[in-house]
C-alpha cells in the first residue's frame, strides 16, 4: 500500500564535506599515517630497499586479491585461492623441469624440462580452469560459494599432496627464477612489476568496460541485472574463472620466488587476500568498491606486517594485532558510510 | 448494544504533510467481524498500523475493552490482545507449527527446558478450535500459503487475543482456501473474539462481516451494517476519488499495427507450489501508440503476466507474436532483443542498482550502443545520453554520478524508464508506474507515457490505482485469479464497472 508515499526532500548540491572525503579515502589515508609512525619509529622502515621488500612481500596474495575483488564485488567469495595456488604451482613446477622428482640439479633441469612460457602459461590454465569448475558449480547447482569453495580448498590441496606426493619439486634454470627473484633497474622486484601490471590492467576492466560494469550491476542487485537483459549466471562464472587464473598466476611467481613449489604453499592465503580487499573498502554485500583500495588493502597487510617486525614485535602479537585491525578498518567504513547515507 | 470492544475516535494521521488519515472513527464490537474497505491509499494500513501500534497517531484516542488505551508498540498491542496478520507472514519456516504458535511462550520447567508434550499438547487444542488437522511437529516451510495463515491465527489465538486483525487475508488462497477461512472467522466470532477484516474482494465482506466501515481518500465515508447495503452502495462509497490532480490522456487516438500479440498464455505451479494456476489461458493484443490498461487486484496475476511476457518467469503454454512475428522468449535477454521492456513494480528491489550512480543505472540495459571496440564504454557518449534524459525527463539530479540511492521516488522511477526509452522499445510494460511517488512526478510520468505512446510505442500498464488506469487508457483489461475477466473502451470503463469485474465473483456481477 502507498499510503505512507511520502515526498522526499531534493539531494542536495553536492559540496565538500570531511565525512566524504574521509569516507573514501579512509584506508590511504590510514596507509599514510601508518607509514608516517612506522617511518618516525624506526627511519629503516622508510628505506627504498625496504619498501620494495614490502611490495614484494605483497605481490603474491595482491595478485590474488586482484581476482577475489572481482568475486567480492559479486557478492561471493572463494576461500579456495590458496588451494589452487599451491596445485598450479606444482604443475607448473613439473613442467619445466619435466617430472616430479625433487632435484636440485639445474642442469637436468635445462635438459629435460619444458620452456618457462609453457610452464607458466600451465599454472595459468589450471588456476583458469579450476576456477571455472568452481563458477560452474556455483551457477548450475547452486550451491552458495562459500561452501564450492570451502570444498575447493580441500579438493585442490588434496590433488596438489596426491600430484607431488608430498614432497617440493625444487630447482629450476634462471629464466624461471627471473620472475620471481630478479630486479629490474637493481631496485624494483620483478613480482611487483607483475602486481602492478595487472593491478592496472583489472582497473580498466572493471572501471571503462562494460563487462566491470555489468560486475558492479550483478552484485549491486543480481535480479535488476537479469531484469536488465544481463547474462548473470555468465557473469558469476567468469568471476570465478579471473580469480582462479590469478591464483595459478601467483602460484607460478612464488614458485619462481622460492625456487621450489610445494603441496603446503600458499596455506592460509585466502584470509590476508580477503582481508586486503575488504580493508580496501570492497562491500561483502558486493557491487561496491574497486582495485585501487585492494591495492592499499594490500599495502596496509603488507606494512603492518613489515612495520612490526621492525619494531620487534612478537609475531604472536602481530596476528593480533593484524586481527584487530581488519575488523576496526571495516567497522570504520560502515561507521563512515552511515554518515555519509544519513 | 453492549458496550463496544474497541471505539477508535477522530484519530488523524499525516506523513510529513500528506494527511494519510483525517478524523476517522472505527468502532468493533464484542464477536463481530468487521470488514474495513476502501482503494489502495484509502488509509485502511495506517489505521491498522496505528492500532496495531506501529505509528502513532497525530490526534484521536482508542479505547479498548472499556479502557483507555495508547498503544505504544506491536508489543504492547499484542499484551491487549490485538494481533494483526499481515499479508507477509512472520513465521520461521525452519521451525515446527508447535514452535511457531507458541514463539517465546515455549512451556517448561523455569523457562529454560521446553516440554515438547506438552507444547504439542497445547498447539493441538489450538489447532482443534481451529477445525484444522496439521501434524503440530509438521516444519512450516512444508506448509501451503493458505496452512502458514492457519498457524499464524492459531498464533494469534493462544496469546488469548481479542481483537484478530487480518489483512487481506485471502489474496492468496484459492477458492476453497478462502471458503475455509470464512468459516474459521465465523467460528472464531461464535467464541467471542471479534475480527477486522480488511478485503477488496467484496463479496468475501458481503458474506461473513457483520458490519462495514468504508475509508476514502484518508477520510471516513461510512459504517453501514451488512443488511443495509449492497454491494453497488459498497463499490459507490469505494469511489468517486477526484482525478483533478490526474494527469488525462487525450481521447481519439489512432492505434496502429499490432506490435505485441499473446495467445493462450498459462502458467501453472511451480515447485514450492505445483497446484498453483498463476495465469490461466490469456489472449490479448497491444497496438503500436495505444496504452493498455491491465487491471485488477492484488494477486490477480498482473505483475505474473508481465513477468511472463518479459521472460522473466518460465511459462506452461501459450505463444506470443511480435511485430505478427511468432517469437521465443525464455529470458528477459530474448525479450529486450526482440524491442520489450519491463518497468517493474519494486523499483528499488527489481529495477535500481542503488549503490551505482545514475549515468550506470540508466545506460546498464544500452550499453551496446556506448561501446568503443565492442569492449570500453564510451564515457562522453554516456554523459551526453545521461543529459539527454536528464532534460527531456526533467530529472531532478546533482549530476550523472550522484548516486541513484539519493534520488526521489520520481526522479529514480524517471532513471527507469530513461534506461528503456534509451533502447527504443517496441513494447514497454510498466508495472505500478507511480507507485510511491509524489504527485507532481505522478503527473509528470503520465505525461511521458503518453508521449512514448504517441511515439509509436505500445504500452502495457498495470495499476492498482483505477484513477490512473481510466485516465491514462485507451483500453482496459481485467484480471482475476489469473483470468482475462473484461475488456473495456475507454468510453465503456467507469470505476465502479471495473470494480465489478475486478472484485467479484463472475456469476454476481450487477449491469
Amino acid at each position: 500500500m502507498s499510503e505512507a508515499s511520502l515526498t522526499r526532500t531534493k539531494a542536495p548540491a553536492r559540496q565538500f564535506s570531511v565525512i566524504d572525503f574521509v569516507g573514501r579515502f579512509a584506508p590511504l589515508i590510514f596507509l599514510i599515517a601508518l607509514v608516517i609512525v612506522f617511518g618516525v619509529q624506526q627511519p629503516r622502515f622508510l628505506s627504498s630497499l625496504n619498501l620494495f621488500n614490502v611490495m614484494r612481500q605483497i605481490s603474491i596474495t595482491g595478485l590474488i586479491s586482484i581476482g577475489m575483488t572481482f568475486v567480492i564485488l559479486t557478492s561471493g567469495i572463494d576461500l579456495s585461492v590458496g588451494s589452487l595456488l599451491a596445485l598450479s604451482g606444482l604443475i607448473c613446477a613439473a613442467v619445466a623441469k619435466g617430472g616430479t622428482e625433487n632435484t636440485l640439479s639445474l642442469s637436468t633441469a635445462e635438459e629435460v624440462g619444458y620452456g618457462v612460457t609453457l610452464a607458466a602459461l600451465t599454472a595459468m590454465a589450471v588456476g583458469t580452469a579450476g576456477g571455472m569448475v568452481q563458477g560452474l558449480a556455483i551457477t548450475q547447482l547452486g550451491v552458495p560459494p562459500f561452501v564450492v569453495t570451502l570444498g575447493g580448498l580441500s579438493i585442490f590441496r588434496g590433488m596438489a599432496l596426491l600430484f607431488s606426493n608430498g614432497g617440493p619439486i625444487s630447482g629450476f634454470n634462471e629464466q624461471f627464477r627471473f620472475w620471481g627473484q630478479e630486479k629490474v633497474m637493481d631496485q624494483v622486484p620483478v613480482p611487483v612489476i607483475v602486481f602492478i601490471v595487472f593491478a592496472v590492467l583489472a582497473h580498466i576492466v572493471l572501471r571503462y568496460t562494460r563487462y566491470g560494469r555489468h560486475v558492479y550491476a550483478v552484485g549491486g542487485n543480481p535480479e535488476a541485472a537479469r531484469l536488465s537483459g544481463l547474462n548473470v549466471n555468465l557473469i558469476l562464472v567468469s568471476v570465478y574463472t579471473i580469480v582462479g587464473f590469478f591464483s595459478g598466476l601467483a602460484g607460478f611467481v612464488l614458485a619462481a620466488r622460492l625456487n621450489s613449489a610445494e603441496a603446503v604453499a600458499g596455506q592460509g592465503y585466502e584470509l590476508d587476500v580477503i582481508a586486503s580487499v575488504v580493508i580496501g573498502g570492497t562491500s561483502l554485500f558486493g557491487g561496491e568498491g574497486g582495485i585501487p583500495g585492494t591495492v592499499i588493502g594490500a599495502m596496509l597487510i603488507g606494512v603492518l606486517k613489515n612495520g612490526l617486525v621492525l619494531m620487534n614485535v612478537s609475531s604472536y602479537t602481530q596476528q593480533i594485532v593484524i586481527g584487530v585491525i581488519i575488523v576496526l578498518a571495516v567497522a570504520f567504513d560502515r561507521f563512515i558510510k552511515s554518515k555519509r547515507r544519513a | 448494544m453492549q458496550q463496544p470492544l474497541l471505539r477508535m475516535e477522530h484519530i488523524s494521521k499525516a506523513f510529513l504533510g500528506v494527511q494519510a488519515l483525517n478524523d476517522v472513527s472505527l468502532e468493533v464490537g464484542r464477536g463481530e467481524i468487521h470488514g474495513l474497505l476502501g482503494e489502495n491509499g484509502a488509509g485502511k494500513s495506517t489505521l491498522i498500523k496505528i492500532l496495531s501500534g506501529a505509528y502513532k497517531p497525530d490526534g484521536g484516542t482508542i479505547e479498548f475493552d472499556g479502557q483507555m488505551v495508547n498503544v505504544g508498540s506491536p508489543q504492547h498491542a499484542q499484551h491487549l490482545g490485538i494481533v494483526t496478520i499481515y499479508q507477509e507472514f512472520t513465521l520461521v519456516p525452519s521451525l515446527s507449527i508447535a514452535e511457531n504458535v507458541l514463539i517465546g511462550r515455549e512451556p517448561g520447567p523455569a523457562g529454560t527446558l521446553i516440554d515438547w508434550r506438552r507444547m504439542r499438547r497445547e498447539t493441538r487444542e489450538i489447532t482443534d478450535r481451529l477445525g484444522i488437522d496439521l501434524d503440530p511437529m509438521r516444519l512450516v516451510r512444508t506448509l501451503s500459503v493458505a496452512e502458514q495463515q492457519m498457524v499464524e491465527i492459531a498464533r494469534a489465538l493462544s496469546m488469548k487475543s481479542k481483537l484478530i486483525i487480518m489483512d487481506e487475508p485471502t489474496a492468496a488462497l484459492s477458492e476453497n482456501e478462502v471458503e475455509q477461512l470464512l468459516q474459521i472467522s465465523r467460528d472464531l466470532k461464535k467464541q467471542g473474539i471479534s475480527i477486522i477484516f480488511i478485503t477488496h474482494h467484496l463479496e468475501e465482506a458481503l458474506r461473513v462481516c457483520d458490519r462495514v466501515t468504508i475509508l476514502r481518500d484518508g477520510r471516513l465515508v461510512g459504517t453501514e451494517d451488512i443488511g443495509n447495503i449492497t454491494l453497488n452502495d459498497i463499490i459507490r462509497m469505494m469511489v468517486g476519488r477526484s482525478v483533478d490532480d490526474l494527469f488525462r490522456r487525450q481521447d481519439g487516438h489512432e492505434a496502429g499495427e499490432i506490435a505485441l500479440k499473446v495467445t493462450g498464455l498459462s502458467r501453472k505451479g511451480n515447485a514450492r507450489n505445483p497446484t498453483a494456476i498463476f495465469l490461466d489461458n490469456i489472449s490479448f493484443g497491444v497496438r503500436r501508440g495505444e496504452i493498455l490498461g491491465l487491471a485488477g487486484l492484488v494477486g490477480a496475476g498482473r505483475t505474473e503476466l508481465a513477468r511472463a511476457i518479459f521472460g522473466a518467469d518460465p511459462i506452461t503454454s501459450g505463444t506470443v507474436e511480435v511485430d505478427g512475428k511468432p517469437v521465443k522468449i525464455h529470458s528477459p535477454r530474448d525479450a529486450i532483443r526482440l524491442g520489450i521492456g519491463l518497468v517493474p513494480e519494486d523499483r528499488k528491489q527489481q529495477a535500481l542498482f542503488l549503490a551505482l550512480a545514475v549515468r550506470e543505472n540508466m545506460s546498464i540495459a544500452s550499453l551496446p550502443k556506448l561501446l568503443r571496440w565492442g569492449v570500453f564504454v564510451r564515457e562522453r557518449a554516456e554523459q551526453e545520453m545521461v543529459a539527454q534524459y536528464r532534460g527531456n525527463l526533467n530529472i531532478s539530479m546533482s549530476g550523472p554520478d550522484q548516486r541513484v540511492r539519493n534520488l526521489s521516488g520520481g526522479n529514480q522511477q524517471k532513471v527507469v524508464l530513461a534506461r528503456w526509452l534509451a533502447l527504443s522499445p517496441r513494447v514497454l510494460i510498466v508495472d505500478e508506474p507511480t507507485r510511491g511517488i509524489d504527485v507532481a512526478a505522478k503527473a509528470e510520468v503520465h505525461q511521458l507515457m503518453d508521449e512514448m505512446a504517441r511515439n509509436g510505442i505500445a504500452i502495457i500498464m498495470i495499476s492498482s490505482e483505477l484513477p490512473e488506469i481510466l485516465g491514462m487508457s485507451d483500453r482496459i483489461i481485467t484480471l482475476r485469479n489469473g483470468r482475462l475477466t473484461g475488456e473495456f473502451t475507454r468510453e465503456e470503463a467507469t470505476e465502479e464497472r471495473l470494480m465489478q469485474v475486478m472484485a467479484l465473483e463472475q456469476q454476481s456481477i450487477v449491469s
